[in-house]
């Protein structure tokens, strides 16, 4: 078989074979991306009037928009919550997994249980376990003295309510990654530490983390931007007639408002592409920061 | 020595079994509340914890209002045709990327990482006002149109493909294998763990969609079960062991499922989650 003749053959099926997922990824998302920055440049019309091209006022809005602002905020405050208390929870957990035991495969099941869940069953039960009424974690509180807490309707709460429902619903998931990671490190690095009489506190930091920095690296990168996305607990859980809503409202949840629920696409639009910029700009940093504190060896 | 051993197994286990607890308690809150009446969900002196009689009532009053055999089929609907798709494009495009050699790949292969680093949501509007100039809103179509090509499942399977051994190819040329069949007969098969960690992704994901069902098939008919439960719940005045029934009735499918293939499933999300 020549080679000439072998890369031509290549050069004709490769195209064939990427075909179906190149027409697919312009139709489905990279022409989306023009139009969706495009949109933002036009006042959606109500009532079957066009479109009306307003340069660049959708952005001059949202920038003078304290909806908006506070929603970025509570975006960021999300994150900030969600993704370090779980990735440190479900860290420690594989940590304590990593190991030949009993029962081992039943903890890892049920840690791993919410991730199977619809998200709107799990905003619903937790809905009911915050109510304030009847819920059972006030009926707990009650039990051992303390007072009842307004978890979805106190504004200044609200939020760490949702990001407990988030750091419920992942803990598993992360958790499965570490324990990936962690089965790559070779188990001589611990005997060798023993030997040395190093305990499994001193192990952990100074084997378990460094070597498993690049997992951490790759979960905290998708758990942040996934945090910066999210939608579907606020929408299940805070109502909008709900007072905390202004203060629980997610940069996502609002582009879900104008889009779909007010008919405001233009305006829709220029929220998710500040979206796409914030994530953008997370992205670099963090891939800036890696070079830092991620162990590649 | 000894001692301190099984002091620290102990205390290994205390903290376990204490995390397990809080995992499970939702749940279990959820189940104990779908057979209760709603007086007695509602009860708090004394606070009812188990239900005295087991009730099925809140389970018929939902199934009443809601077609659960509807949204089980149009769920699996979704999930299915999600999956086919996947994994047949994201095969061929993997396979491409991973074992073809062609003008134009590089620029092939940053699209799809492109893709990846880009948040969803970006691609809803233009996608919801494509089906619905279609005229193909509330339909199967719909469902699964957002997920017909996946960019991550390429990278995913291309990863499979790479880690395959070197000379298979030439060994299929030997005996007479032209380039689609040496895929078919000989690459593809040998990516079957892949394939799997993809379909288990892509099914699970679709399952928990939200957003885009809410957009593409608003019409009670036409919803899976995460659209359906979410707009039951503004519906009806909260009756907390209806909304609990329902909760139920959507997570048992999963649920057994996933009992059913554990293995499979904390593989394939490690396998899968890990490559991203």
């Amino acid at each position: 078989m020549s080679g000439k003749k072998q890369g031509k053959k290549e050069l004709f099926w490769g195209w064939v074979f990427f075909a179906p997922t190149l027409a697919g990824l312009l139709i489905l998302n990279i022409i989306p991306i023009f139009q969706t920055i495009y949109k933002s440049f036009f006042q959606t019309g109500a009532f079957g009037r066009g479109d009306r091209f307003v340069g660049f006022a959708n952005y001059a809005k949202m920038f003078s928009d304290s909806q908006v602002w506070q929603s970025l905020l509570n975006t960021f405050v999300y994150a900030i919550i969600e993704v370090p208390i779980s990735i440190i929870i479900s860290l420690v957990l594989a940590a304590l997994l990593n190991r030949k035991m009993k029962g081992r495969s039943v903890y890892r099941t049920i840690y791993f249980l919410p991730m199977v869940a619809a998200p709107a069953a799990v905003a619903m039960v937790w809905r009911w376990l915050y109510n304030s009424e009847f819920g059972l974690l006030n009926h707990m509180l009650k039990s051992i003295g303390l007072g009842s807490v307004n978890w979805i309707s106190d504004p200044n709460i609200a939020l760490i309510s949702v990001a407990i429902v988030g750091i419920w619903s992942v803990i598993g998931y992360n958790m499965v990654l570490f324990l990936a990671g962690l089965q790559e490190i070779p188990g001589d690095y611990y005997e060798a530490a023993d030997i040395d009489g190093a305990g499994p506190v001193r192990q952990f930091l100074s084997i378990t983390i460094p070597l498993i920095s690049p997992t951490m690296f790759f979960v905290t990168t998708t758990r942040v931007i996934a945090a910066m996305q999210v939608f579907d607990v606020i929408y299940m859980m805070i109502d909008r007639s709900n007072p905390a809503i202004p203060r629980t409202q997610s940069l996502v949840y609002l582009f879900y408002k104008y889009s779909f629920i007010e008919s405001n696409q233009g305006y829709g639009s220029a929220i998710v592409v500040l979206l796409l910029l914030i994530i953008m700009v997370l992205t670099v940093i963090q891939n800036k920061m890696q070079k830092k504190w991620v162990n590649y060896n | 020595m000894r001692e301190t051993k099984k002091s620290a197994r102990i205390l290994l286990h205390a903290v376990l079994i204490l995390g397990a607890v809080v995992m499970l308690i939702p749940f279990a809150w959820m189940i104990l509340t779908a057979f209760k009446s709603a007086t007695e969900a509602t009860q708090i002196d004394p606070f009812v914890i188990l239900p005295k009689q087991w009730l099925t009532d809140a389970f018929m009053s939902v199934s009443a209002k809601m077609n659960f055999a509807k949204l089980y089929l149009n769920t699996l609907l979704l999930i299915l045709g999600r999956v086919v798709c996947a994994v047949v494009t994201a095969s061929l495009a993997g396979y491409a990327l991973g074992r073809l050699e062609f003008k134009g790949k590089n620029l092939c292969f940053a699209l799809v990482m492109f893709q990846m680093m880009v948040p969803v949501q970006i691609f809803i509007i233009p996608q919801y006002l494509m089906v619905s100039k279609m005229g193909l809103l509330n339909t199967t179509f719909s469902l699964v149109f957002s997920g017909i090509v996946t960019a991550f499942g390429t990278f995913l399977l291309r990863q499979s493909y790479m880690a395959l051994p070197k000379d298979l190819e030439e060994a299929a040329g030997l005996d007479g294998c032209n380039i689609p069949q040496t895929f078919f007969y000989i690459m593809a098969p040998l990516t079957r763990s892949g394939m799997v960690a993809l379909g288990i992704f892509t099914a699970l994901f679709g399952y928990k969609d939200l957003m885009w069902p809410l957009v593409s098939n608003p019409d009670q008919g036409a919803m899976p079960l995460s659209a359906a439960l979410a707009k039951l719940q503004g519906q009806f005045a909260a009756n907390y062991p209806e909304l609990m029934a329902a909760s139920l009735l959507a997570c048992v499918p999963m649920v057994v499922l996933y009992m059913i293939f554990q293995k499979q499933f904390i593989e394939g999300i490690a396998t899968s989650g890990g490559k991203l």
